[in-house]
C-alpha cells in the first residue's frame, strides 16, 4: 500500500502548500486593493488609533481641532473634540465614525494621520509603528484668525451667508465663516441638535460652507469686474463719459436702473460705480460682448474652482449657470451682456471668489493663490511643510487696478457703500443687491479691501434674504470684520 | 536520545512558546507581564506533561513529534482565543483537559494492542451512522447558523460528527483492510457497499446543510478506498458521483447556492451574505506580511461591535492572519504539514493493512479538514463552517482531535516497537 500512501501524503501536502499560496496572495498582492476599499473598517478603525494632529487658527495657541482619547475593548481609540464648538466648523470640518468626514479634516487626512510622503514623517510614523506606540498624526496651524471669525459669526448671526476676508498680498484666508453655523462635536454625538438649527433661510442647511460652495447673484459686486473689462482692454477710460437715461434698452426691451425715480444723467465712468449705475454698465456690457466679460471673469478665476486646501466637492466654481451648469456664451444671443454686465443673467457667484475679485484689485491686479494652511507641524514642533504665498495670474494691468481702486473708494467715501467707512482709513468697495423678485427676498453683497494705499485685507460679504440693499446690510459686516482684522476699535 | 526524552524537550520549547504568547497578549492589553499569562503557560505545560507522562508509560516508542506539535497547535489557538475572550479561552482551558484526559484514556485502555478494535468495525460503523443522524433527532437536534450539526443536552452542546469522523475511520480501516482485494478486481456487485456510503454521505450532506462535511467524509473514504485498492478510477468515478450529489443539492438547497454565489463574489451582497467574508479578508490583508502583533490586531468597529461573526471557531485563522501576518500563518500552515508528514510517514513505517489505513485515515482526515475550512476562508473552495483542527474554539473539536492524536500515537509506538 505504500505507493499509493506517498501519493496521497503528496496530494495533503499539495492542499496544505495552496493555502500557504493563498494566504502569500492575500497578505501581500490583493493588500492594496482590499486596503482602498471604502468599506473596509478596519482601516477605518485604524484611522481612529492614530493620534490625529491638532488644528490650530493663525495665532497657534486657539485649537480649532484636539483629541479625545477613549477604550474601546482594549483598544485605545481617538475621537475628535472640537474646543472652539462651531468657530470655523466649515472650514476644519469634522471627523467622525458615521458621516465620515469634511473640511480640511477630510482633505488634510494624510498630514493629519501622518500618512504624507513627507521624509521625516515616514521615519516618524514607521517608527512609532515598529515600537508598537501610538502613531501621532502632523499638525496644522491655519490662516484663520481666531477673533475676526468671532466677529464675522456674530455678526452674521441669524442671517444666512457667508464672509470670505483674504490678505491681498498673500492670498491667506483670514476670515471664512459661514452662517449659519453648527457644532461639529455634535455631528457624532447629537446629530439632532443640528437639523434643529434654524436662519433666515429655509432650509438652513448648517452643514454647507456657503462662503465656498454657497452661489449666489452677485448683483452690482460683478461690475467691479465689468469694470475691469472695460479699462483694461483699454475701451474705456476712467474719464469716458455716458448718458444715463434711467434705463438701458435691451432686445428693443427696457431694463430700469435700481433706483428709478431719478436718471443720473451725464456721467463718467467712476461715478457710473460710484453710484452703481445699471444703465451705463449695460451699455459697456453690449459694447464689450459676453465673451470679452467672460474672458475677464476668467482672469479673476471664474469658472473653475477656486483653488484652497478644502475638499474638492466644498467648492464651486462661480460663472454663468445653465441647467445647474457652467456655461460660456460664444454672443450675445446667448447671453444678454446688458444684465451680465451688472451682474444679472443667470450668473452665479460664491463669496471665495467675490473676495478674490476684491483682493485681486487690492493687490495690483494679480490674483493670489487663497489658502487656509499656514503651515504643517510634525508631532515635535519642526515645520513639514510651510505654505508660500503664489500668485496665479495677473488679471489686470496695474493702471487698470489704480483707476478700479478709486472707483471703488468713491463708492465708499460718497457712494453706495458709505456704510463701509471707516473713520482713518481708506477704505474701496463695492455694493450689491440682486433682487429676487419677492420682497425682503434680495441677495445682499459687498466687496471691499482697505487700507487702499497698502491693502492688508480684502472682504467679501453675502447675505440671503435680506429686506434692505447691499449698502445698508453687508456693508456695515464688512466695516466691523475689516476693524477686527485691522485691529481698529469700533466705536459703533 | 529516546524518542520520549526528544518529545520532552520539544515539549519544554512549545511551553516557552506559549509563555511568550500569552505575555505578549499581556502586554497588549494591559501593558504588563502579570503573573495570570505566566500561569496560563504553566498550567498548559503541566498538561502536556501529564500527557507525554501518560505517553511515557503506555507508547514509549511512539513518534516523538506529534504530541509537541499538537501542543503547539492549541496554545496558538488558545492564545488567539484568550486575546479574543479571556472567558471563552478559560472554556478552552477546559475542553483541552478533557481532551488530554480522553487522550490519556484512550492509550490506557489500547496499550497492548488496538488492533483488536477491527473486530468492532461494525459495531463502529453503525456508532459512526447513529452519532451522524443524532442532529436530525426533533428534541436534541440543534440548527446553528443555518447548519444542524448539533445536539444539545441541557446546557451542553456537542457536535456528535467530530466523533462520528472517527469512529468511520476506524470502521473504514477495518472494512476495506477485509475487502480490500475484492474491491480491487472491480465487479460491480463489490461495489455495493461504496454505494451504500456514498448515499450516506449524500444524506448527511442533506440532512446538515452542510457541504463541507459531505466533502469531508466522502473524501476520506475515497482516499482510504484508493490506499486500499491502488485504483485510481475509483477515486475518479467515485468524485463523479459526488460531484453528481453535490450539483443535485446545489440545485435544490439555496444555502449552498447561496455560499456558492459569495465564493464568487462577496461583494454582491457586502453587507448581507458576504459580510462575514469580506470582514475576513480584511483582516487576512491587515496582517500583511509581519501581522500587527499579538493582540494588536482590529476585530470591533470604534462603537466595539465584533466585526467578523464566529471569529474565534470558524474564522480564527482569519484573527491569527491578522496579528501573525504571512510569516505567522505561513509558520501555523508549516506546522500542521509537519504533523501530516509525521502521521503519514507512521502509515508508511507500519506493516499491517489496519494500522496503515487507521493512520492515513487519521491524519487525511485531519489535513483535508484544515484545507477545507481554510480554503473556505482563503476562497479557494465555498465556505463552510468547519473548525480548524486543535486551533479553533470548541469542544468537540479539540477532544475528537486528542482522540485522533492517541490513535496515531498508538500505531505508531507499534510500527516502532516491532523495528527495534
Amino acid at each position: 500500500m505504500n505507493p499509493q500512501i506517498s501519493r496521497l501524503a503528496l496530494a495533503a501536502l499539495a492542499l496544505l502548500v495552496a493555502l500557504i499560496v493563498a494566504t502569500t496572495y492575500w497578505q501581500t498582492w490583493a493588500v492594496a486593493g482590499l486596503e482602498a476599499r471604502k468599506d473596509n473598517a478596519i482601516q477605518r478603525v485604524a484611522q481612529f488609533s492614530i493620534r490625529r494632529g491638532v488644528m490650530y487658527a493663525s495665532d497657534g495657541r486657539t485649537v480649532l481641532a484636539a483629541n479625545r482619547r477613549k477604550k474601546v475593548k482594549g483598544q485605545t481609540l481617538y475621537f475628535r473634540r472640537y474646543p472652539q464648538r462651531g468657530l470655523a466648523a466649515h472650514a476644519v470640518g469634522y471627523s467622525t465614525q458615521v458621516r465620515f468626514r469634511t473640511g480640511l479634516e477630510r482633505s488634510l487626512n494624510d498630514y493629519l494621520t501622518g500618512a504624507n510622503a513627507h521624509l521625516d514623517t515616514v521615519l516618524d510614523t514607521t517608527l512609532d509603528r515598529l515600537r508598537g506606540v501610538t502613531i501621532k498624526g502632523n499638525n496644522a496651524v491655519l490662516t484663520l484668525n481666531a477673533r475676526a471669525q468671532r466677529v464675522a459669526l456674530k455678526a452674521l448671526a441669524g442671517n444666512c451667508g457667508a464672509i470670505v476676508a483674504l490678505e491681498p498680498r498673500t492670498g491667506k484666508v483670514l476670515v471664512m465663516a459661514s452662517s449659519p453655523t453648527y457644532d461639529p462635536n455634535a455631528v457624532e454625538q447629537n446629530y439632532r441638535l443640528i437639523k434643529r438649527i434654524r436662519a433666515a433661510c429655509r432650509p438652513a442647511s448648517p452643514l454647507l460652507n456657503r462662503a465656498a460652495n454657497g452661489t449666489y447673484a452677485p448683483g452690482s459686486t460683478f461690475k467691479v469686474v465689468t469694470a475691469a473689462a472695460a479699462l483694461d482692454s483699454g475701451r474705456y477710460k476712467l474719464s469716458s463719459t455716458f448718458v444715463d437715461p434711467g434705463y438701458c434698452i435691451e432686445y428693443g426691451k427696457r431694463v430700469q436702473n435700481y433706483d428709478t425715480t431719478r436718471p443720473f444723467g451725464r456721467v463718467n465712468l467712476l461715478q457710473a460705480l460710484q453710484h452703481s449705475i445699471n444703465s451705463v454698465f449695460c451699455e459697456i456690457g453690449k459694447t464689450l460682448g459676453p465673451e470679452t466679460l467672460v474672458r475677464y471673469a476668467k482672469r479673476f478665476g471664474f469658472y473653475s474652482r477656486p483653488p484652497l486646501e478644502t475638499p474638492e466637492d466644498e467648492r464651486t466654481a462661480s460663472g454663468l449657470y445653465r441647467k445647474g451648469r457652467l456655461f460660456e456664451p460664444k454672443d450675445s444671443s446667448q447671453a444678454d451682456p446688458g444684465r451680465f454686465a451688472f451682474g444679472q443673467e443667470r450668473l452665479l457667484v460664491t463669496p471665495l471668489q467675490m473676495a478674490m475679485v476684491a483682493a485681486t484689485v487690492a493687490n495690483g491686479g494679480i490674483v493670489m493663490k487663497p489658502h487656509l494652511v499656514a503651515r504643517i507641524l510634525s508631532p515635535g514642533g519642526s515645520v513639514v511643510t510651510r505654505t508660500k504665498p503664489r500668485r496665479l495670474n495677473r488679471a489686470l494691468k496695474p493702471e487698470s487696478a489704480r483707476d478700479l481702486t478709486l472707483m471703488m473708494e468713491a463708492a465708499v467715501s460718497a457712494g453706495t457703500g458709505t456704510a463701509a467707512a471707516i473713520p482713518g482709513i481708506r477704505v474701496a468697495g463695492k455694493t450689491g443687491t440682486a433682487e429676487t423678485g419677492v420682497k425682503g427676498r434680495n441677495t445682499t453683497s459687498f466687496i471691499a479691501f482697505a487700507p487702499v494705499d497698502a491693502p492688508r485685507v480684502a472682504i467679501a460679504v453675502i447675505l440671503e434674504n435680506q429686506s434692505g440693499t447691499g449698502g445698508k446690510t453687508a456693508a456695515p459686516i464688512a466695516k466691523t470684520v475689516m476693524e477686527a482684522l485691522l485691529g481698529v476699535r469700533s466705536n459703533s | 536520545m529516546t524518542e520520549r526524552n526528544r518529545e520532552l524537550l520539544n515539549l519544554i520549547a512549545v511551553g516557552m512558546l506559549t509563555a511568550i504568547g500569552f505575555a505578549s497578549v499581556y502586554i497588549a492589553r494591559s501593558a504588563e507581564v502579570s503573573a495570570g499569562s505566566l500561569s496560563y503557560a504553566g498550567f498548559f505545560f503541566l498538561l502536556y506533561l501529564v500527557a507525554h507522562l501518560v505517553g511515557r508509560y503506555c507508547v514509549p516508542n511512539a513518534d516523538p513529534y506529534l504530541l509537541p506539535l499538537a501542543g503547539l497547535l492549541t496554545a496558538i489557538g488558545l492564545t488567539e482565543i484568550y486575546r479574543l475572550d479571556p472567558e471563552d479561552a478559560f472554556r478552552q482551558g477546559m475542553w483541552i483537559v478533557i481532551g488530554v484526559a480522553l487522550f490519556s484514556l484512550t492509550l490506557i485502555v489500547l496499550r497492548r494492542d488496538y488492533r483488536r478494535l477491527e473486530s468492532y468495525k461494525y459495531l463502529f460503523g453503525l456508532g459512526a451512522l447513529t452519532l451522524l443522524m443524532l442532529p436530525a433527532l426533533p428534541v436534541i437536534g440543534t440548527t446553528v447558523n443555518g447548519a444542524r450539526l448539533w445536539v444539545r443536552f441541557g446546557p451542553l452542546q456537542f457536535q456528535p460528527g467530530e466523533l462520528a469522523k472517527i469512529m468511520l475511520i476506524v470502521f473504514l480501516a477495518g472494512y476495506l483492510r477485509e475487502k480490500r482485494e475484492v474491491l480491487a478486481q472491480g465487479r460491480l456487485k463489490d461495489f455495493g457497499p461504496l454505494l451504500v456510503i456514498w448515499g450516506g454521505a449524500m444524506l448527511v450532506l442533506v440532512q446538515t446543510n452542510d457541504l463541507g462535511s459531505g466533502l469531508l467524509y466522502f473524501g476520506v473514504f475515497l482516499a482510504m478506498l484508493y490506499v486500499a485498492t491502488a485504483r485510481l478510477a475509483f477515486v475518479l468515478a467515485g468524485s463523479v458521483l459526488f460531484a453528481a450529489g453535490a450539483f443535485g443539492v446545489y440545485q435544490f438547497v439555496d444555502r449552498v447556492q447561496q455560499r456558492v454565489a459569495i465564493w464568487l463574489d462577496p461583494w454582491q451582497d457586502a453587507s448581507g451574505d458576504g459580510y462575514q467574508l469580506i470582514q475576513s479578508q480584511y483582516s487576512i490583508a491587515n496582517g500583511g506580511f509581519g501581522g500587527t502583533g499579538l493582540g494588536q490586531g482590529t476585530f470591533s468597529t470604534t462603537g466595539g461591535t465584533e466585526l467578523i461573526p464566529y471569529l474565534n471557531t470558524d474564522f480564527i485563522y482569519s484573527a491569527l492572519a491578522q496579528e501573525l501576518g504571512l510569516v505567522g500563518s505561513a509558520a501555523l500552515l508549516l506546522v500542521f504539514m509537519l504533523f501530516v508528514v509525521r502521521g503519514f510517514r507512521i502509515a508508511l513505517m507500519t506493516d499491517d493493512g489496519f494500522s496503515k489505513l487507521l493512520a492515513v485515515g487519521l491524519t487525511f482526515t485531519f489535513a483535508l479538514q484544515t484545507f477545507i475550512i481554510l480554503g473556505g476562508i482563503l476562497r479557494l473552495i465555498p465556505l463552510t463552517g468547519i473548525t480548524l483542527p486543535f486551533v479553533s474554539y470548541g469542544g468537540s473539536s479539540v477532544i475528537a482531535n486528542f482522540v485522533l492524536l492517541a490513535g496515531l500515537l498508538l500505531v505508531s509506538h507499534r510500527a516502532n516497537a516491532e523495528r527495534r
